[in-house]
């Protein structure tokens, strides 16, 4: 008797595991995001999809252990042009860039326990240049 | 900058710092960034070990009661400027009094960029890092806040940052559970400002009692201070041959 | 052997009493874990520590549970090493002991990270110039031989390599404990622990703190067990106690009469032993009256015949061993750097003040989460597998003879 309700119990878990993910698929939306306010990415879309996260780990060792700061890469870069219209921030509501997305893949990011979520403001005039978004794709980083 | 242009140093920098300053603001040319050598790099070019940035402070210099050192690095690095038991504090004005004679001085102290720094050694995940061109740094990503760095500087030059912050200086990240201290404005340095805030605060009003730049570079004023005048290492016995001196202790 | 008395079948081992203590541990760790949450979400603005009081009363009990972890696996090292039966009989017991006290204090001092999240940062980043990586590389290799070494006393066809691990984990264990002496030692900042003296003190301190704690361990078993101990046996462990306990009061003696000779310690010798409030009570009070001058009176007292007495004296040298990691620890602390010696200094930095410490609730329940973890390891281990001590008289009787 115990071993019949084990072996059903456990059969119900597995079932419950395997289609969890669909439940989840089909009542959750795929997240819509906001387009950039650049002319385009740094990378393809498609690859920053996936490898995002090994671009922002390679540059911000460079950055932050041999102080090359480059732009391209650059997590700044990314909320520069990612900043929602609404809130400013790439990271403070669930829709917002970073959010939609890792909300969606519910992937814990702690990034913004330490980097600001919004673009510097363009008051500090020292630190424009180089920051801005648009220098990105160019030559030089200069502005167009 | 302004005030190492009025400093002769060599002609040919001192028209790049020029050329640099009249940039900045619209496009810092790179072409123009990659001659400056260690003073002013490319920003695909790693700091190099063949500068040791460093900063003298002349007390005689520093005025009683003036603050602006610390308001000035409160404001560029994004710290709140309280100064209770738990909160950071990368620059602080001591007051010391000479026990036996009564003098007073009043100095600026902050992290004093080690060349041996005992953060560095004893930091278990390598978090507490010192730079090729001598600035010691906290790399956050793998601080895991265990304080330890705390214990060992002498100098009580770190902080640990006790609440959740937002609204960060976007190129001063910092955040709760790590460790932190005076970065020397890296920020500024690798712009090629070569100044930090601090510096810059004292020069505007007008007191002029720190220097910033670089120890190897024998022609940068730093330099030729320590060449040919005497400063002082708080702690000398320890032998960590500081990047920050001092002038009449 | 009489394995029929001792507690070796659930049915004996009065379940409901087994079921509260691992209850009572549960509902301790339980706390533990609150707090940790909470500091986690909140920061450890709601501790007492600050940026002059770095490391607080987590660090206390953490740092007590690491020392006397390695130190209670003396026992066993008595047995294997030396191969005297007395301890040999206790040494599954010791080496039980020193994995779970040890579990325990890593456990702490993990809770109290900044990032505790990043564990396995800690994990895969080394800097090996770093005491504490150090340590950490001690310590994975203590699980491990101790391990081993608990292996080879359980299992009869392996026992010919108890000897020979014994050996290994009795000199790892001294590595071990000089590693955690040295993480002080080796601040050369803070007039409090700069000192050479710190490592060999800390092994000393860790011979007396992990035998008092398996004293106290061994008779609340025997006492659950309504196990009558041999007085003898009894002795033995007493005046060993004694020793190691009088050894650390010497050793802690040289150290402040080094610490003496120096002009520039004396700021502080006067602080931590006269002027500085608490520490001085501590010190005196905590420290030395009880944790070593009442337990060694206890021991050479009449009444030291009855178990409860031992029992007491080793319970008293354990309360004053986290006597005695406060003052180190805390103490070292709290005594200000003197960046400029000859100077009285003063900044909104609190530089050149003695440093107040008033440590909350949560750093208490984030401490006691080690012991809780130690204990809850030790009852439930207990339970299942023969660790209880068991003496086979007649040959202890061959052994204990000659004297
Ligand atoms: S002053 Fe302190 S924090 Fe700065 S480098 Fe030296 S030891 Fe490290
Ligand atoms: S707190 Fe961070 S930087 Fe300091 S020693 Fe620990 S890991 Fe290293």
């Amino acid at each position: 008797m115990r071993e019949i309700i084990r072996a059903w119990g456990l059969t119900a878990l597995l079932a419950g595991l395997l289609l969890a993910p669909a439940g989840v698929m089909a009542g959750v939306e795929k997240p819509v995001l906001e387009r950039g306010k650049g002319e385009r990415c740094v990378e393809d879309t498609e690859y920053m999809r996936r490898y995002h996260m090994q671009l922002l780990k390679h540059h911000r060792d460079d950055t932050m252990r041999r102080g090359i700061r480059t732009t391209k890469h650059s997590l700044k870069g990314c909320v520069e042009c990612h900043a929602s219209s609404k809130t400013g921030s790439v990271a403070s509501s669930k829709e917002d860039f970073c959010m939609a997305c890792h909300v969606y893949a519910s992937v814990k990011l702690d990034c913004w326990d330490c980097h600001a979520t919004k673009p510097m403001k363009k008051t500090t005039p020292a630190a424009m240049p180089r920051l801005s978004p648009l220098t990105v794709g160019l030559p030089g980083g200069q502005q167009p | 900058m302004s005030d190492l242009q009025q400093k002769p140093v060599n002609e040919e920098r001192r028209t790049l710092l020029k050329a640099g300053a009249v940039a900045t603001g619209t496009a810092l040319a790179p072409g123009v960034l990659l001659f400056g050598a260690a003073q002013a790099r490319a920003p695909e070019e790693p700091a190099s070990d063949k500068v040791r940035w460093g900063m003298i402070i002349d007390v005689n210099k520093c005025a009683d009661g003036c603050n602006d050192c610390v308001t000035a690095c409160n404001e560029e690095n994004g710290l709140s400027g309280a100064t209770g038991p738990q909160d950071s504090q990368w620059i602080r004005k001591l007051n010391i009094r000479h026990l036996k004679t009564g003098v007073e001085t009043s100095l600026p102290m902050l992290c004093v960029h080690c060349e041996h720094p005992p953060c560095v050694d004893v930091c278990p995940t390598g978090a507490s890092m010192k730079r090729a061109d001598g600035i010691v740094l906290v790399d956050r990503h793998i601080c895991i806040g265990c304080r330890y760095c705390m214990m060992a500087c002498p100098y009580k030059a770190r902080s640990f940052v006790h609440e959740p912050l937002t609204d960060q200086n976007p190129e001063v990240p910092r955040g709760k559970g790590c460790v932190e201290s005076c970065t020397f404005c890296v920020q500024k340095v690798d712009r090629g400002e070569n100044t930090t805030a601090c510096v810059e605060a004292c020069n505007a009003a007008g007191h002029k009692a720190m220097i910033f730049g670089d120890m190897n570079d024998p022609t940068s004023e730093i330099a030729q201070i320590l060449k040919t005048q005497k400063t002082t290492e708080i702690r000398a016995d320890l032998g960590l041959n500081t990047g920050v001196r001092y002038q009449g202790i | 052997m009489l394995s029929q008395q001792y507690c070796l079948e659930a049915r004996e081992c009065k379940p409901a009493l087994f079921w509260t203590l691992m209850g009572a541990g549960g509902l301790v760790l339980l706390g533990t874990l609150y707090a940790f949450f909470t500091l986690e979400h909140h920061g450890h603005v709601l501790t007492g520590m600050d940026n002059q009081i770095v490391w607080g009363l987590p660090h206390v009990f953490a740092v007590f549970l690491i020392v006397a972890a390695s130190g209670v696996l003396n026992v066993a090292s008595i047995g294997s090493v030396f191969g005297k039966r007395l301890y040999k009989a206790r040494a599954p017991l010791s080496g039980l002991l020193a994995i779970a006290m040890l579990a325990g204090g890593l456990a702490v001092l993990v809770l109290d990270l900044g990032r505790p999240e990043r564990l396995i940062v800690a994990m895969t980043h080394y800097n090996f110039k770093s005491i504490f990586a150090l340590n950490m590389i001690f310590y994975t290799g203590f699980f491990a031989i101790v391990g081993l070494y608990l292996i080879t006393l359980m299992d009869r066809s392996l026992n010919p390599w108890s000897k020979p691990m014994g050996m290994l984990a009795f000199l790892w264990r001294i590595a071990l404990t000089t590693a955690t002496g040295s993480i002080f030692g080796f601040i050369v900042a803070r007039a409090g622990f700069n000192s050479a003296l710190y490592a060999p003190l800390f092994v000393i301190y860790s011979f007396a703190y992990g035998l008092a704690v398996f004293i106290v361990v061994q008779s609340v078993m025997y006492k659950w067990n309504e196990i009558q101990v041999d007085p003898r046996i009894l002795a033995r462990l007493k005046n060993l106690l004694a020793i190691f306990v009088a050894a650390s009061l010497y050793f802690t003696a040289v150290l402040h009469l080094t610490n003496l000779y120096y002009a520039k310690q004396w700021e502080f010798e006067r602080f931590i032993l006269l002027e500085g409030g608490i520490y001085p009570l501590l010190f005196w009070g905590g420290q030395v009256f009880l944790g070593g001058i009442l337990p060694l009176i206890l021991i050479f007292s009449p009444i030291s015949r009855h178990p409860a007495t031992v029992f007491l004296a080793a319970l008293l040298v354990v309360l004053g061993g986290h006597f005695q990691m406060y003052v180190t620890i805390i103490g070292g602390q709290a005594f200000p750097l003197d960046l400029f010696p000859g100077y009285a200094e003063s900044s909104t930095f609190y530089d050149g003040v003695v440093h107040p410490y008033t440590p909350t609730i949560w750093e208490l329940l984030l401490g006691l989460g080690g012991i809780a973890i130690a204990f809850l390891i030790t009852t439930a281990a207990v339970r299942v597998l023969r660790f209880m001590p068991q003496d086979d008289l007649k040959e202890l009787e061959l052994e204990l003879k000659p004297h």
